[in-house]
This record gives C-alpha cells, sequence and structure tokens, in this order.
C-alpha cells in the first residue's frame, strides 16, 4: 500500500509524480517505441516495393507485411502511447495517485499480449487479411483472440483514467475543474470506450465465426461495425493530439487557452458527433441507403469539423498571445518568426497541425462527401490522407512530446539533441510529400493495398497514366525520409531513456 | 496554463475575433450541410437506389443466366456480353475476373447490379476513376448511362487475395 504513494514533486512544474504512475507511464511509452520501430521496418519494405522503380518484396510478403505495417503503427504505437498519455493526464497533472495500479499492469500485460499474438500471427502468415480483416477473407482464430485481448486491456486502462479521475476529485488534489489537457484527454477516453466497445461487438462474432460456432456473419455488418472501431479510433488519436498541441503550447512558449469555454466546448462536439462520421467508410456500399449516406454525411459529419476549426483558430491563438506577452509584437508575424524553432516541440507541433490541418483535414472533409467518395474510395488517395492526419498529425505530435517526457517524467537528459531539433523537420517533410505523392497518384485511381501497379501478368492488360509512376516515385521519396526521421526518432529516445544522464531531484533543466 | 486548473470562473463569453471566425465555420458547414441533399436533386452523379441484398449462390445462378442469354463471344476465357438496350446488366466479381466482359452503347441507360460471390471486392472503373464497394450478400445496384465511346478498364482495388493486382476487367462502348 505505501509503495503505492511514493511520489516526488518536479522541479520545473511542481507537480506530484508518483512512483508507480511513472513506471507505467515508462513501460507503456517505451512498448510504444518498439512497436513504432517495427512499424517503421515494414513501412520502408512496403513503400519500397509499391514503387516500381525498386518492387523489393514478393506479392505474399508485400501484403503480410502491409497487414503488420497498419497493426502496428495505427493500432500498437499510438494506443500504448495514448495509455501512457492517459495516467500522466490524470495522475501527474491532477497531483493524484493513480487509482489500482496493479490493475493497470493487468491492462498492460493484456495489451502486451495481445499485441504479440497479433503480430506472432501475421508474420507467421497466418492472417494476411489486411488491418481491416474483412469478413469473409478470414485469419487464424489466435489473431482475433490476439484483438480482442489487446482491446480489453486499454479498455481497463480507459477505466483506470476514469477511476483516477474520481479519486482525484474525491481526495481533492487539484482545485476547480480540471486542466484542459486532462479534459481533452477525457473526451478522447469516452470516445475510446464507445470504439473499444465497437471492437469487442465485432471481434467476439468473428473470432466464433472463424473456430466454426457462427456459420454466417454478413460482410456489409462487419464492414459497418468494423469501421466503429477502425475509424473512430482515430478519432482517439485526433482527440488527443489537440490535447496534446495545447500541453506543447504550454511547454515550449507557455502559452494558455485564451478562452476555456471555448476550447472544452470544441471538446464536447468531438464527444458528440466524431464518432458518427465514421460511417463515411460505407458510403459507396451496397448496405446503406441514400437517405441514411446523405444524412450521415451532412450535419453529423460537419459539428465534428467545426470542433477541429474552433481547435485550428484556438491554438495559433494562444501561441501568439504569449508570444506578444514576451515582447515579440513587430509586425504580423514577430510572434511567429521569433517562435522557439531550434526547440523539438515547436516544429513538431507546428508541422503536426499544419499537415494534420491542411493536408490530412480538407483531403478528410473533401473525400468525406458522397460524391468525391466514389471519386476517391479505396484509392491511394485515402492511404494519403490518413497518412497525413495519423502520421503527420498524431504521430509527430507524440514525437515532439516525447523529447518533454524524457527529461520531466523519465528524469533523463536528451541524447543527441541536435538530433531531436532537427528530427520533426525531417519526419515532417517525408510526411507531406507522401501525402501528396499518395493523393496525386490516387486521384488518377492508383488503388491502395496493390501489389503491382503495372498490372504485370493480368489477362486483361491494363496500364496507368504514366504520371502515376511520377507521384508514386515522390510518395517513395517521402517514404525514405520519413522512415530517416522515424529512425532518428527511435534512436533518441531509445538511447535517452536507458543511456541518457540521470537528472538530480531538484534539477529544473527542461531541454 | 492548460496543464493546471482553469480560474474558477471560465465560462466566458467569446471575444470578436473568435465569434467571426466560429460564425464563418459554423456558416461554411451549413452551406456543405444543404449541398448534400441538393446534389442528389440537381447532380447526376449520385446513386440515388435502394440496394438488395442477394446470396452469393443466387447471384451467380442470375449472372450465368445474363451471361447465356446474350453471349456475343469469348476474349481471354472471359465470356463477352453485349445486353440490348435498358437491360439490367450483372457484373460478377470473382478471385481474380470480372465477369463478364461488357459491349455496351453510348447514351443508353443500364442498371448494373455488381456483387462478389467470394471475398470483398472494389470496382473501380478507369480512366474515369468512379470506385464502389463490392459485398458479397449485397447487390450494388448502380444506374450508368455511359456518355463516351472507347474502352474503359475496370481494376480491383479491395485485397482479395495473392491475384488481387492481376483483377482486371473490361467495358467496350460504341
Amino acid at each position: 500500500m505505501a509503495s503505492e504513494l511514493v511520489f516526488r514533486t518536479c522541479p520545473i512544474t511542481g507537480k506530484k509524480v508518483y512512483a508507480v504512475t511513472q513506471n507505467l507511464i515508462w513501460i507503456n511509452a517505451v512498448t510504444a517505441v518498439v512497436f513504432i520501430l517495427i512499424g517503421g521496418i515494414m513501412a520502408l519494405l512496403v513503400g519500397l516495393t509499391r514503387w516500381p522503380a525498386v518492387h523489393l518484396l514478393p506479392a505474399d510478403l508485400f501484403y503480410r507485411f502491409l497487414t503488420a505495417h497498419g497493426l502496428n503503427m495505427l493500432i500498437f504505437w499510438i494506443i500504448f502511447f495514448e495509455i501512457a498519455g492517459l495516467y500522466f493526464g490524470s495522475s501527474v497533472l491532477l497531483n493524484s495517485r493513480l487509482a489500482a495500479p496493479k490493475v493497470a499492469w493487468l491492462s498492460y500485460i493484456l495489451m502486451l499480449g495481445g499485441s504479440v499474438l497479433v503480430d506472432i500471427m501475421v508474420f507467421t502468415g497466418k492472417a494476411d487479411v489486411m488491418f481491416s480483416s474483412y469478413v469473409p477473407l478470414q485469419a487464424d482464430p489466435l489473431y482475433y483472440l490476439g484483438v480482442i485481448l489487446f482491446a480489453v486491456g486499454a479498455l481497463t486502462a480507459c477505466g483506470i483514467f476514469f477511476g483516477t479521475l474520481a479519486i482525484a476529485k474525491a481526495e481533492k488534489t487539484y482545485e476547480g475543474s480540471i486542466p484542459l489537457v486532462t479534459f481533452g484527454l477525457a473526451a478522447a477516453a469516452i470516445i475510446a470506450v464507445f470504439t473499444l466497445a465497437c471492437g469487442a461487438i465485432i471481434y467476439i462474432p468473428t473470432f466464433l465465426w472463424s473456430l466454426g460456432v457462427i456459420q454466417n456473419l454478413d460482410p456489409g455488418v462487419y464492414r459497418l461495425i468494423f469501421w466503429g472501431l477502425g475509424h473512430a479510433s482515430q478519432q482517439i488519436n485526433v482527440t488527443a493530439m489537440v490535447s496534446i498541441w495545447y500541453l506543447l503550447g504550454a511547454l515550449t512558449v507557455g502559452a494558455k487557452p485564451v478562452n476555456e469555454k471555448i476550447c472544452r466546448s470544441a471538446f464536447f462536439l468531438y464527444i458528440l458527433f466524431i464518432n458518427l462520421a465514421s460511417e463515411h467508410h460505407l458510403l459507396t456500399d451496397p448496405t446503406l441507403s441514400p437517405y441514411h449516406k446523405m444524412v450521415n454525411t451532412s450535419y453529423f459529419m460537419y459539428l465534428a469539423v467545426l470542433a477541429s476549426m474552433i481547435h485550428a483558430l484556438a491554438i495559433p491563438m494562444m501561441v501568439e498571445v504569449a508570444q506578444r506577452k514576451k515582447g515579440f509584437t513587430k509586425g504580423l508575424f514577430e510572434w511567429l518568426t521569433k517562435a522557439p524553432w531550434g526547440e523539438p516541440g515547436f516544429p513538431a507541433m507546428i508541422f503536426s497541425l499544419f499537415i494534420f490541418g491542411f493536408i490530412g483535414g480538407i483531403t478528410g472533409v473533401v473525400y468525406g462527401t458522397e460524391q468525391l467518395s466514389i471519386k476517391t474510395h479505396n484509392t491511394w488517395a485515402m492511404t494519403g490522407h490518413f497518412h497525413a492526419t495519423v502520421v503527420g498529425g498524431t504521430t509527430l505530435a507524440f514525437m515532439g512530446l516525447t523529447y518533454y517526457v524524457i527529461p520531466l517524467i523519465f528524469r533523463r537528459e536528451l541524447i543527441g539533441k541536435k538530433w531531436a531539433v532537427v528530427q520533426p523537420y525531417i519526419f515532417g517533410i517525408g510526411i507531406i510529400l507522401i501525402a501528396l505523392g499518395m493523393g496525386g497518384a490516387g486521384t488518377l485511381g492508383s488503388p491502395r493495398r496493390h501489389w503491382d501497379i503495372t498490372f504485370a501478368g493480368s489477362l486483361i492488360p491494363f496500364s496507368f497514366d504514366p504520371a502515376v509512376i511520377f507521384f508514386t516515385t515522390i510518395a517513395a521519396i517521402g517514404v525514405l525520409t520519413a522512415v530517416a526521421g522515424g529512425a532518428m526518432y527511435v534512436g533518441v529516445s531509445v538511447l535517452s531513456v536507458f543511456f541518457g544522464r540521470k537528472m538530480a531531484a531538484n534539477e529544473a533543466k527542461l531541454l | 496554463m492548460p496543464i493546471t486548473s482553469p480560474e474558477k470562473y471560465w465560462w466566458k463569453p467569446a471575444d470578436k475575433e473568435e465569434k467571426i471566425w466560429i460564425s464563418i465555420a459554423l456558416l461554411w458547414c451549413l452551406v456543405l450541410t444543404i449541398m448534400m441533399p441538393l446534389m442528389h436533386l440537381i447532380g447526376s452523379q449520385n446513386p440515388s437506389v435502394n440496394p438488395m441484398k442477394i446470396r452469393p449462390q443466387d447471384y451467380r445462378t442470375v449472372s450465368e443466366a445474363f451471361i447465356e442469354k446474350y453471349k456475343v463471344g469469348e476474349e481471354q476465357g472471359i465470356p463477352v456480353v453485349e445486353p440490348p438496350d435498358g437491360a439490367d446488366v450483372y457484373l460478377r466479381a470473382q478471385m481474380w475476373t470480372w465477369t463478364p466482359i461488357l459491349k455496351l452503347k453510348k447514351g443508353v441507360n443500364y442498371k448494373f447490379h455488381i456483387s462478389s460471390v467470394d471475398l470483398m471486392h472494389g470496382f473501380s472503373l478507369m480512366p474515369l476513376v468512379m470506385n464502389f464497394q463490392i459485398v458479397p450478400g449485397h447487390d450494388n445496384i448502380l444506374n450508368m448511362t455511359p456518355t463516351s465511346a472507347g474502352t474503359f478498364h475496370i481494376i480491383c482495388n479491395e485485397f482479395c487475395g495473392i491475384g488481387h493486382h492481376t483483377m482486371v476487367g473490361k467495358i467496350i462502348v460504341s
């Protein structure tokens, strides 16, 4: 019991950091980095295969590694990191002890067990089913079991988060309302509960179907509920990422939200509307009626878009206000030009905001209309869209935050600070090239999930507009650039966490 | 700071700049909302037909009968079919062909029934880049009128196994 209550006081923020919380953040974040390493190697191999000039892998390995890339990046890397974020947002930011640390460790073990099981099944060729594993394409039952274990673990971790909020409130560890970052993470956790419930609703019958207990599983229904998990999990990412933008704004320039009401209302809009938009995956499906599609793509979706538009104003605004208060008032943009561009967190936040908003967000809203979904559904343009949102947006924001978590929470000095500073630039430029290359090729019809865009060996010969090859080459250059940036991230964070100089208890140095 | 609790009374009115921005964003959202039903009325690209369910084995029977009835030849072992004006057209997706090859007439409306008899497939009409998800057990019904003559290809853009990249079909419009 007593060990659960051991804490230190952070010399920079004055927050109480409990030892159990610190260990749980450490293990979840380190595990996340291991998965981004696996996913990144897959990204390189898959990217070089899509590029006809190299066409590296044979077809079976391409689809296998593509499946692994999706799962390791989109699910394992991001969700392990988010769980670390939930423990930080509840226990550290609220100065509270963590609810049920033993259960938190159990949730970690479930998630780890599930993800290792999934990876074993995928790499041994027993689950060549892609990230979406569309029924009636079947994987080994253990694959579905792995996903279920992971989802149960993640759901348990959300429970720990809510439990900690309750404890903090009961023990009055803070005064008034919870901080904005915690509020945003709470919104993310609420969305996560819906998402993981969808996962359970669809993966449990699919598991039984793979065992032969259930005979018929409607592929149309599978698609509907699967995207309640598949897309809604990206909505967790959006919400967590926006919270981290606010956090990075505070850590890099000391920014403070201009109007708490507006920021919090925008998070509330996410909770209400963002998951309804998940159905845009089904706009070209033969399952929903035209009226249903019309309602779903109209006001439901745009109310979530409105929330993003509000954050898109609130975050640059709070940075500008903080900078102007520091005296950077010359002209319209001195606040921006004199910003800490040489500190990793600031370019990571700005690149993340820019790539998410201007590339990922705009393409998302455009492709989410029924007419343009017909033009882009299942093309590489979609892949470009979600690389801008999930990689350029969420992953880059998480990367930027890591450089602060290491000194703040793990009390280690960064090794390779110079690498950390250029890393967001290199990674960001790589992702921009990927998103634009994929978008260009996809608009001309280049399909996603496709081993050979030259269609060699097909009974009916077909070839694309040569511009497709040009855009594919741009995307491939982007892959090489982003993989280099990703390797720098993994290198700096792993070296610092294990070999960085241990900081003294009262050392108040951030970077 | 966003990492500390806000001051006690944080429910404060928005500033002028914030109000302007949110109003513009909301207005734009409303315009987009109205455009959705409007495009069904005035746009000609929306597939405003209710989809139907059909069992894969039934779909195979119906599409075989369609091929039998209107077959005019064969290419690479794939039947070539020329349906009469205004007929219901059945285009079957299966690993890894689009059956049959269709010969259609410019300016004539056809009611397409596209479904799969095995896995999920993706109908992608090239070079127009029109894409539809093809789901076994469900009939994707599309009213289509070819507006230009020439050869069109259908590629599969949903993963359907190891031969996915060879799944190409053809529509010839004269």
